[in-house]
């Protein structure tokens, strides 16, 4: 192609996009980065104060944060298993010749659609109102928190693993499952040896998405118990977002725990394309 | 056999017909209780709404009056639709350029949208709060720009995937025919790309609609508020919350996702899966 004309008119083509990028990602990250080293309380008076942020909440006895990063990833953990073994085993029957199957697929799915804070009041109502039969509520103990934002996401996410567990399935050439029917391998070996390592991809997918989404939650968690009882539900973003505005003096604190939650976050994608590429090797 | 697979399947349909009764339970409990007066809600959530409990539309008028939940649902509208155009016009625009111009601005700009997809909103949201809020951008227009900025790593990678796979022929035919790039772009690229516009549109439009942290730091509250901050400025301020004005506020903000799902479904689970495997 005619590069030169093309190179003129590149303004046109990048500009508007990167003005926006770089104010609403480029700027603010290297901001963000560049104050986790300073103490402030309006981006105008930052001091340079080195690594301090960094090390001043490990052992604050008022600060949550080694008690949110557990129960981030504990939750995390349990949400990925439970929601992706629900959501394939749905999947699996729902492909399978029964009627209605499309009207529980739309039934299902529908939660996904629904703003995290909007489902985090939606489940209070219905919690609360289960466990008020017993005297007890949402905030009474962090094992409810636990729960009730376990149920919650199951609630929302597993209508969306299930439709991409579908796409997956539905991929799978017949004759694979046909010549291994004639070969005589029993459902069970089928499911074993040919539709799992077939739906590879799609299990990838489904446990990226799971994992960042319960370790980045923050509508829900905000909605459902808002870290009641005394902090104890609250989980790592809702952790930093408070120590941003709850606390003062210690926005360079938030900023700091930022730092250290991209660069989790960011881990855990690296290491989760790494192992999705090593797979797609073997296959 | 054919009788036992038909049972099996009955089965099935059962079982499958009870646990779709129960995952639509909650919502209709919202709005069952969207009905009832306000001191019955937290204490007797299952029951129906009688006589004594009915207050028919009182919720809803409480909840709007509030909460100004017109203008916050005209002003979600607007943010989505206008954000989601913005998003779908530029970024396609910087997809095309950055894999037809192969320079090192053209990479740099791949690799960093790339990178922006793995950055929690956490990381940026303090500094971003405070640069949007030193170029005056704290109201609806102004969020696009920044909606647009945080937007733009997922998608120009969503339109990169499919520009590649654009057979350079029909470019370069249009570019003998006398166009000059943008009208290339424009007559002939963009018709191809629909698919992944409508893919980019289904995912922008469900986290730009939904959205609450980003609009509460940027937006100005005194004067818009979104539809899930309305819902939150519910629960603010001190004493307890009117769980009237709440549920009338959810069943609002509900019912007409639920319309556009019903409506679009077949788009919307495409456009997710199509989205899903991409990214």
């Amino acid at each position: 192609m005619n590069s030169k004309s093309m190179k003129k008119y590149g303004p046109v083509f990048l500009l508007p996009t990167m003005v926006a990028f770089t104010i609403g990602f480029i700027a603010p990250f290297l901001l963000g980065i560049y104050l986790s080293f300073c103490e402030f309380t309006t981006v105008t008076d930052a001091k340079f104060v080195g690594l301090k942020n960094y090390i001043r909440f490990w052992n604050d006895p008022s600060d949550v944060f080694v008690h949110s990063l557990w129960f981030t990833t504990l939750f995390t953990i349990v949400s990925v298993i439970v929601i992706n073994v629900i959501g394939f085993a749905v999947a699996l029957a729902l492909t399978k010749k029964i009627k209605g199957t499309n009207v529980f697929r739309t039934v299902f799915f529908m939660p996904n659609l629904i703003g995290g804070l909007v489902l985090g009041y939606i489940w209070q109502l219905l919690l609360n109102g289960i466990l008020y039969q017993f005297q007890r509520n949402l905030k009474y103990d962090e094992i409810y928190g636990f729960v009730g934002l376990l149920i919650l996401m199951c609630w929302q996410q597993i209508g969306y693993m299930m439709i991409i567990y579908i796409s997956g399935i539905q991929n799978i050439p017949g004759e694979l499952i046909e010549a291994a029917k004639i070969d005589g391998a029993s459902p069970r070996q089928i499911l074993k040896n040919v539709t799992i390592p077939m739906v590879m991809p799609s299990i990838t997918i489904c446990t990226f998405l799971t994992l960042t989404n319960s370790f980045k939650l923050f509508d829900q968690n905000l909605a459902l118990t808002d870290g009641d009882p005394s902090k104890m539900s609250e989980m790592l973003a809702l952790n930093i977002y408070n120590t941003f505005y709850g606390r003062n003096g210690w926005e360079g604190v938030g900023q700091a725990k930022a730092v250290i939650f991209f660069i989790m976050v960011a881990a855990i994608a690296l290491i989760q394309n790494y192992l999705t590429r090593s797979k797609e090797v073997q296959q | 056999m054919n009788a036992r697979k038909a049972k099996h399947g009955w089965l099935w349909t059962t079982v499958f017909s009870v646990i779709s009764l129960l995952w639509v339970f909650p919502i209709v409990l919202v709005i069952v209780n969207s009905f009832k007066k306000k001191v019955y809600i937290s204490k007797r959530p299952f029951a129906i709404p009688t006589d004594k409990m009915f207050v028919g539309w009182e919720n809803y008028i409480n909840g709007i009056k509030k909460t100004q939940m017109i203008n916050a649902f005209g002003c979600s509208l607007f943010i989505t639709v206008f954000s989601v155009a913005a998003i779908i016009l530029f970024c396609s625009m910087t997809a095309w350029y950055i894999t037809r111009v192969k320079s090192k601005t053209t990479t740099t700009i791949y690799y960093l949208c790339l990178f922006s997809m793995i950055v929690p909103f956490q990381m940026v949201m303090y500094t971003l709060s405070k640069i949007a809020n030193m170029l005056h951008l704290g109201n609806p227009v102004g969020i696009i720009i920044v909606y647009l900025g945080f937007g733009a790593g997922l998608s120009v990678f969503m339109f990169t995937g499919f520009c590649k796979s654009i057979p350079l022929e029909i470019e370069e035919a249009a570019m003998i025919d006398g166009c000059n790039p943008l009208q290339t772009f424009f007559q002939v690229v963009l018709p191809i790309m629909k698919p992944t516009c409508i893919t980019v549109t289904i995912l922008q439009a469900m986290w730009i609609w939904n959205d609450y942290l980003l609009p509460s730091l940027v937006l100005d509250q005194k004067k818009w508020k979104t539809i899930p901050m309305a819902i939150q400025y519910l629960k603010g301020g001190y004493g307890s919350v009117d769980m009237g004005a709440m549920m009338g506020c959810l069943v609002i903000a509900i019912i007409p996702i639920i319309i556009f799902y019903i409506a679009c479904q077949k788009y919307i689970i495409e456009g997710v899966v199509a989205g899903a495997v991409k990214g």
